[in-house]
C-alpha cells in the first residue's frame, strides 16, 4: 500500500559509465523488447541503484503504513472488522517482506535498509504521516489510499525488473481486497446513523487530497520520471494516473453517498479529463520534508520496535549459530 | 486485481460457519463462553504486537495466531449467544468485567517478547490438549469448532516451542528473560485445570472435557520442552499459585483496561452496525 511515485526514485540515475558495451547492448535490447531483467543479468549501476531505492522505499511504506491502521486493531467495533483489519495489517507486513526480499536480490541487506529507515536516511510514502483519529479512517485509507496505491502499482506488475514485477503481482491481488474492505467500511457507515455518516464524510475529507498527492508532482515538475519510464520501471505519468484514479472515485463516491471535497471537480467533455482544484503542493512538500502530522511519531515507533526487538533477533542468530556448530560437530 | 472471494468469505465468515443453527443450552452456553472469552482476550493481546514485533516475520506470525484465535472466539461466542438470543458482538462488546469468563493467564499482559512466548507456550499446549479431546464431544457444534481449532493451535504450540528454545538457548540476556517469563507466568497455569460443577456436569454427558484430565498430558509436553531448553520450573510446583476465579467473573487488574479499550467505540454508538 504505497505510492512510489511520490518518492524521488531516479536520483541515482546519473553517471553510468560502464565500459562493458556488449552487456549494455544486451540490457538495452531486453528493455527495448520489454523483457525482464533478472538478478544475475548485467545491469547498469544507475538502474540497480534506482531500483534499490524505489523498492526499499516501497517496502518501508508498507511497514510504516501498518501503523495508522494497527492503531485501530484493539478498538475495531465488531469482531468481523477486527479480523479483517488484522488480516490487512498483516498483509502489509507480508508485502514489506516480499519487497525487502526483492531489493535484497540487488545486493543490499534487510538490516541495512531497516537502518536507513529508522535513521531517517530513507523515505517512505508521505501519506502515512497523516493520522487516523476515527474508525472511518480505516475505510478512507482502504478506499482512497489503497485505491491510489493500486493505480500506481498495477503498472508496476510489468516493471522490467523481474523480482519486483512478480512481488507486485501478489501485492496487487491483496491490495484489491484492501480497497474493497475500505469501501465496504464506508458503505456501512454511510448506511448507518447520522454520527456514522458524519464520521465517514470527515474521513473522506481528510484523506481525499493526500491520496491525490500520492501520485507525485505534476508531470512538468517531475524531472525523474523520464528515466524510469525509459527503463520500463514506470509506465504512466503522474498526472495520467491521477486522472485515472479520480475517474474511478467519482462513481464510487456516488454509490457511497459521500462528497469529494473539491467544489471544482467535474468532467470536462472537451478535454475528456476531470477538471479539479489546484492541489496544495505546499502541504505535500511540508509533509515530504518531515513536517507532517505524524512523521516523528511514525519513525519513533519503528525505531522503538526495532530496538526493543534487538535482543530477540540476537538470540535467534546466536541460537542458529550454536545449532550449526552442533550439527557440524 | 481479483481476490478469491470464496476464500475470503470462508476466512471471515466467523460464526455461522460452525453454528449451523444449533442452539446451545444454558450450561453449554456458559462453557462456550469460557472458551470463547479465553480466545478473544488472548487475540486482543496478540493483536497489540502487530507493527511492534521484533521481526517482520513475527508481525506476520503473531498476527496469524491472533486471527486464528479471533476465529475460534467468534464461533464460540456465536454459539454461546444462541442460548440467549445475543450475537457474538453483543457478547464481546456489551458485557462488563464480572461477566467475562476467561482464566487469568489469558489476561496477563504481553510484557516483553519472552513473556508473550511463555504465555503462548502454556496456553497453546493447554488448548491443543483441550481441543483434541473436545473434537469428540457429543455436542456436534463444539466438536466441529474443536476439530478446526486443534489444527491451528498445534501450529501455535510449535511457534511458541521454537521461540522458547531460541530464547533459552540464545544469548545470556535472552536466557535471563526467558527464565523470568516462565517464572512470572507459571503461577497462572494451575487455574486452567480446575474442575467445577459446570464442567463436571457437562463432562458426565460427554459434552465438555474435564480440565483436570488435561493436566498430565500438558505436563508431559511442557516438561519435554523445558528440558530441551534446559529450563526449570520455578521452585518446582510448590510456588505461589494464583487462586484464579476467572470462570466465576473475578479478574486481575489487567482485564478492565483491556475491555475498556476493546469496547470503547462500539459503546459510543449503541445499536449501530459496522
Amino acid at each position: 500500500m504505497t505510492s512510489p511515485a511520490d518518492l524521488s526514485v531516479a536520483g541515482a540515475a546519473r553517471g553510468e559509465q560502464s565500459g562493458d558495451e556488449a552487456a549494455q547492448a544486451l540490457f538495452d535490447d531486453l528493455i527495448a523488447k520489454d523483457s525482464r531483467i533478472e538478478p544475475r543479468d548485467w545491469m547498469p549501476e544507475a538502474y540497480r541503484k534506482t531500483l534499490i531505492r524505489q523498492i526499499s522505499q516501497h517496502a518501508h511504506s508498507e511497514i510504516i503504513g501498518m501503523q495508522p491502521e494497527s492503531n485501530w486493531i484493539t478498538r475495531a467495533p465488531s469482531l468481523k472488522r477486527k479480523a479483517i483489519l488484522m488480516a490487512k495489517v498483516q498483509d502489509e507486513a507480508g508485502h514489506g517482506l516480499y519487497l525487502y526480499s526483492a531489493a535484497q536480490t540487488l545486493g543490499i541487506t534487510r538490516e541495512e535498509m531497516m537502518l536507513q529507515l529508522i535513521e531517517g536516511r530513507a523515505r517512505y510514502s508521505s501519506i502515512f504521516n497523516y493520522t487516523t483519529p476515527t474508525w472511518a479512517d480505516m475505510g478512507a485509507i482502504g478506499w482512497l489510499v489503497d485505491g491510489a496505491a493500486i493505480c500506481n502499482q498495477v503498472p508496476l506488475c510489468r516493471a522490467s525488473y523481474g523480482p519486483y514485477g512478480r512481488a507486485m503481482v501478489r501485492i496487487c491481488k491483496e491490495e484489491s481486497f484492501h480497497q474493497r474492505q475500505g469501501f465496504e467500511i464506508l458503505l456501512e457507515l454511510m448506511q448507518g446513523t447520522e454520527a456514522q455518516r458524519e464520521m465517514a464524510q470527515g474521513a473522506v475529507d481528510r484523506w481525499y487530497w493526500p491520496s491525490l498527492m500520492m501520485f507525485g508532482p505534476p508531470d512538468d515538475q517531475s524531472p525523474n520520471s523520464a528515466q524510469s519510464m525509459a527503463w520500463n520501471i514506470k509506465r504512466f505519468s503522474n498526472d495520467d494516473l491521477r486522472q485515472r484514479f479520480v475517474g474511478m472515485l467519482v462513481p464510487q463516491a456516488e454509490v457511497l453517498g459521500v462528497t469529494l471535497p473539491d467544489p471544482n471537480l467535474r468532467f470536462n467533455d472537451a478535454t475528456g479529463q476531470y477538471d479539479m482544484s489546484e492541489i496544495d503542493w505546499t502541504e505535500f512538500n511540508e509533509v515530504l520534508a518531515g513536517r507532517g502530522p505524524a512523521n516523528a511519531e511514525r519513525l519513533r515507533r519503528r525505531r522503538e520496535a526495532h530496538e526493543d526487538g534487538a535482543w530477540v533477533r540476537e538470540a535467534a542468530a546466536e541460537y542458529a549459530r550454536k545449532q550449526a556448530l552442533k550439527s557440524a560437530a | 486485481m481479483s481476490v478469491d472471494r470464496l476464500a475470503l468469505a470462508d476466512e471471515f465468515a466467523g460464526a455461522g460457519a460452525a453454528g449451523d443453527g444449533a442452539v446451545a443450552s444454558a450450561d453449554v452456553a456458559e462453557y462456550a463462553l469460557r472458551l470463547g472469552d479465553d480466545a478473544l482476550v488472548l487475540a486482543q493481546q496478540l493483536g497489540m504486537w502487530i507493527a511492534r514485533a521484533p521481526e517482520l516475520e513475527e508481525d506476520v506470525a503473531l498476527g496469524n495466531i491472533a486471527l486464528d484465535l479471533i476465529g475460534h472466539a467468534r464461533s464460540l461466542l456465536h454459539y454461546a449467544g444462541t442460548a440467549t438470543g445475543r450475537s457474538e458482538d453483543d457478547l464481546a462488546y456489551w458485557r462488563d468485567e464480572p461477566e467475562w469468563r476467561n482464566a487469568w493467564i489469558f489476561e496477563q499482559p504481553n510484557g516483553d517478547f519472552a513473556h508473550t512466548i511463555a504465555r503462548q507456550l502454556f496456553i497453546a499446549t493447554y488448548l491443543f490438549e483441550l481441543y483434541g479431546e473436545l473434537s469428540a464431544s457429543t455436542d456436534p457444534t463444539l466438536a466441529a469448532i474443536a476439530a478446526k481449532s486443534v489444527k491451528e493451535v498445534d501450529y501455535h504450540r510449535d511457534h511458541a516451542t521454537q521461540w522458547v528454545l531460541r530464547l533459552a538457548g540464545g544469548t545470556d540476556e535472552s536466557r535471563r528473560r526467558m527464565i523470568a517469563a516462565v517464572a512470572d507466568t507459571w503461577p497462572y497455569v494451575d487455574e486452567l485445570f480446575h474442575d467445577d460443577e459446570l464442567v463436571e456436569r457437562l463432562a458426565s454427558e460427554g459434552v465438555a472435557v474435564l480440565p483436570s484430565r488435561l493436566r498430565e498430558p500438558f505436563d508431559e509436553v511442557i516438561d519435554a520442552v523445558l528440558a530441551e531448553a534446559e529450563l526449570e520450573l520455578p521452585t518446582g510446583r510448590t510456588a505461589f499459585i494464583a487462586s484464579g476465579g476467572g470462570r466465576r467473573g473475578s479478574h486481575t487488574e489487567h482485564l478492565g483496561p483491556l475491555l475498556a479499550e476493546m469496547q470503547v467505540l462500539a459503546r459510543q454508538h449503541p445499536g449501530a452496525s459496522w
